[in-house]
């Protein structure tokens, strides 16, 4: 291939796919600019294309119709302490699967991904029985418990922590570590990308997590932003401006969490996606 | 668990040479780190899978259970909506599923290609869209898409065409759902199948060229067979989570209108959270486990036996 033709190509396609690109991306350019409009402003003809200066009043008819303020703090909360528990399970999990041989391995692991195909609502009904008869309905455990060992998790952990040498787990037992202080001690350290890379993926699926916390928060002061916004667009008389100016506010921080971490995201998720 | 901390100390170095026996708290150390897992599946997701069969073969009059035994999958059999749900569930996976896996190989090739400049970036924009919560991107499309205000309709207005009523028309909804879909998953698949491209030789395409393989012949019998269980995985992964779509159609349409929508997830949804029918709920349920149990076995026969 001459030179020439070589430029020509690659200024094609990299052109191609920024068009494409920007399809993609203009979902997200219109959230933004639709959230510093009012609802009036985001139907008129033609529609708002630039930054209006409108986000305050949306923000705050957001807190007065839907205590927002409130709903963030609810979805912060078990999204923290769902990551930091889940994380915990999964990651003991994954080390005693990869690590270790015992009696029942392959079978108990076969149990676990297990969870994997069998459909979440299969077990929907049920569980929110049990909620009920524990009288969990409306609190934050009723949300983080159930989905606590998630066999995704369990799987992403199993994948990195193979990866670990042995020797180094041999010489910290010579040393006379514990086999807790050496989980604790010697496998957690250097695991750190791919705790990570577990960390991001917790937190956006509680962060996001629609059906479930539907089900068993019914009163709007324990609602979760999903939720909350749901509710929102359900109402009679929706207003847009509010709701478009919940869900960017929503999207930020998930955004820049993801742009901070994402090297870590994408090669943490590959590992456990793709290997056989 | 305190146990395996003690005593750590006393424990002697082993001799070189000989496999050092696994000590008791060696053999219990296992079985104590997968022990939360195991118990917290064990009654967050063995036992309500248990329970849902029970309640399938009940039904509730009047606040009492009463056991019906086969009733509930019965009346799904003789169910139009239930049919309906399975046959819009069906439409996505033959038309959107196929559709977006097209696409995702042909992102995967580009985002591989060494003549595309700030393959970093690319990669990153196209993933996005999956970081953003359904209902979030539910509400942002049911805006973009309103009929008479929409971003959308303005933009195709301005080329002259006539308003599409994308959520209001059966057949609109049903392809404003995909396309929906699409946008949010299509960058993930992508990345799955990227990372397994990243792993084809690079001798396989050196050699196809010496052959004389042009870009379509070294696609075709180089990319595809290596791009295999990657395509395998997010087949299935697809099928799966087709299969129980339902905060998109949910928040979208609302399974309409005129039920053009409705998918098993939803229709699911409304008996067990609207009617309060639980025992036909879990009888949907159950035919929906049974449903992407086939389809799995179908699938790995398929795909993965060729390979």
């Amino acid at each position: 291939m001459t030179a020439a033709r070589h430029r020509g190509r690659s200024i094609l396609l990299s052109s191609g796919l920024a068009i494409a690109l920007a399809v993609v991306l203009i979902p997200f350019y219109w959230l933004v600019v639709a959230a510093t409009h009012s609802s009036r402003e985001i139907f008129d003809s033609p529609p708002p294309l630039l930054p209006g200066g409108h986000l305050g009043a949306n923000l705050n008819t957001l807190q007065n119709t839907a205590q927002f303020g409130r709903v963030v703090l609810n979805s912060l909360l078990i999204a923290v302490v769902y990551t930091l528990c889940a994380g915990a399970v999964c990651a003991l999990a994954g080390y005693g699967f990869a690590k270790y041989r015992f009696r029942g391995r392959e079978a108990l692991f076969g149990l676990l991904m297990l969870g994997l195909v069998i459909p979440a609502q299969v077990t929907l009904v049920p569980l929110f029985q049990m909620m009920a008869e524990l009288h969990w309905l409306n609190t934050y455990q009723a949300v983080i418990m159930p989905n606590l060992a998630l066999p995704f998790g369990i799987f992403l952990m199993r994948q990195s922590m193979a990866a670990l040498p042995d020797e180094l787990l041999d010489s910290g037992r010579m040393d006379g570590c514990g086999e807790l202080r050496l989980f604790w001690k010697v496998v957690l350290p250097p695991m750190k990308p791919a705790l990570a890379a577990l960390a991001i993926f917790l937190f956006l699926y509680q962060w996001n997590d629609f059906i479930w916390p539907l089900i068993v928060l019914r009163d709007s002061a324990s609602f979760t932003v999903p939720v909350a916004l749901a509710a929102l667009q359900g109402l009679d008389e929706t207003d847009y401006g509010a709701i478009l100016a919940g869900t960017a506010a929503a999207a930020i921080p998930m955004a820049l969490v993801f742009l901070a971490l994402q090297r870590h995201f994408v090669s943490g998720l590959l590992a456990g996606a793709v290997k056989e | 668990m305190t146990a395996t901390l003690t005593g750590s100390a006393a424990r002697a170095v082993p001799s070189a040479g000989t496999a050092p026996r696994p000590r008791p708290r060696r053999r219990v150390a296992p079985y104590l780190f997968v022990l939360p897992a195991l118990a917290l599946f064990a009654v967050f997701k063995l036992y309500p899978i248990g329970r849902s069969f029970v309640i399938s073969l009940h039904k509730t009059v009047g606040g009492t259970d009463r056991f019906v035994g086969a009733d509930n999958y019965e009346r799904l059999l003789h169910d139009p909506l239930f049919w309906t749900a399975l046959k819009n569930t069906a439409v996505i996976l033959v038309v959107q599923v196929p559709v977006m896996l097209a696409l995702a190989t042909g992102l995967a090739v580009a985002l591989n290609s060494t003549l595309l400049r700030g393959r970093a970036v690319f990669r990153l924009g196209f993933f996005l869209p999956m970081v953003t919560g359904l209902v979030a991107y539910g509400i942002v499309f049911s805006v973009l898409l309103n009929k008479d205000y929409g971003l959308v309709n303005w933009l195709t207005g301005l080329a002259g065409l006539d308003p599409v009523p994308w959520l209001t028309d059966p057949l609109w909804a049903k392809i404003s759902l995909g396309l929906a879909l699409t946008w949010h998953y299509t960058g993930y698949n992508a990345v799955i199948l990227l990372a397994r491209l990243q792993s084809v030789p690079a001798e396989l395409y050196d050699a196809a060229a010496v052959d004389g393989a042009g870009a379509w012949t070294s696609f075709r019998h180089v990319t595809l067979p290596g791009l295999r269980p990657a395509l395998l995985l997010t087949t299935v992964l697809s099928t799966i989570g087709t299969l129980q779509i339902f905060d998109e159609p949910y928040v979208l349409t609302g399974g309409g209108p005129d039920n053009a929508t409705l998918t098993i997830g939803v229709y699911l949804y409304q008996n067990a959270f609207k009617y309060f029918d639980f025992g036909y709920a879990s009888a949907i349920a159950y035919a929906l486990a049974v449903l992407i149990g086939i389809l799995g076995v179908i699938q790995f026969r398929f795909l993965g036996e060729r390979s």
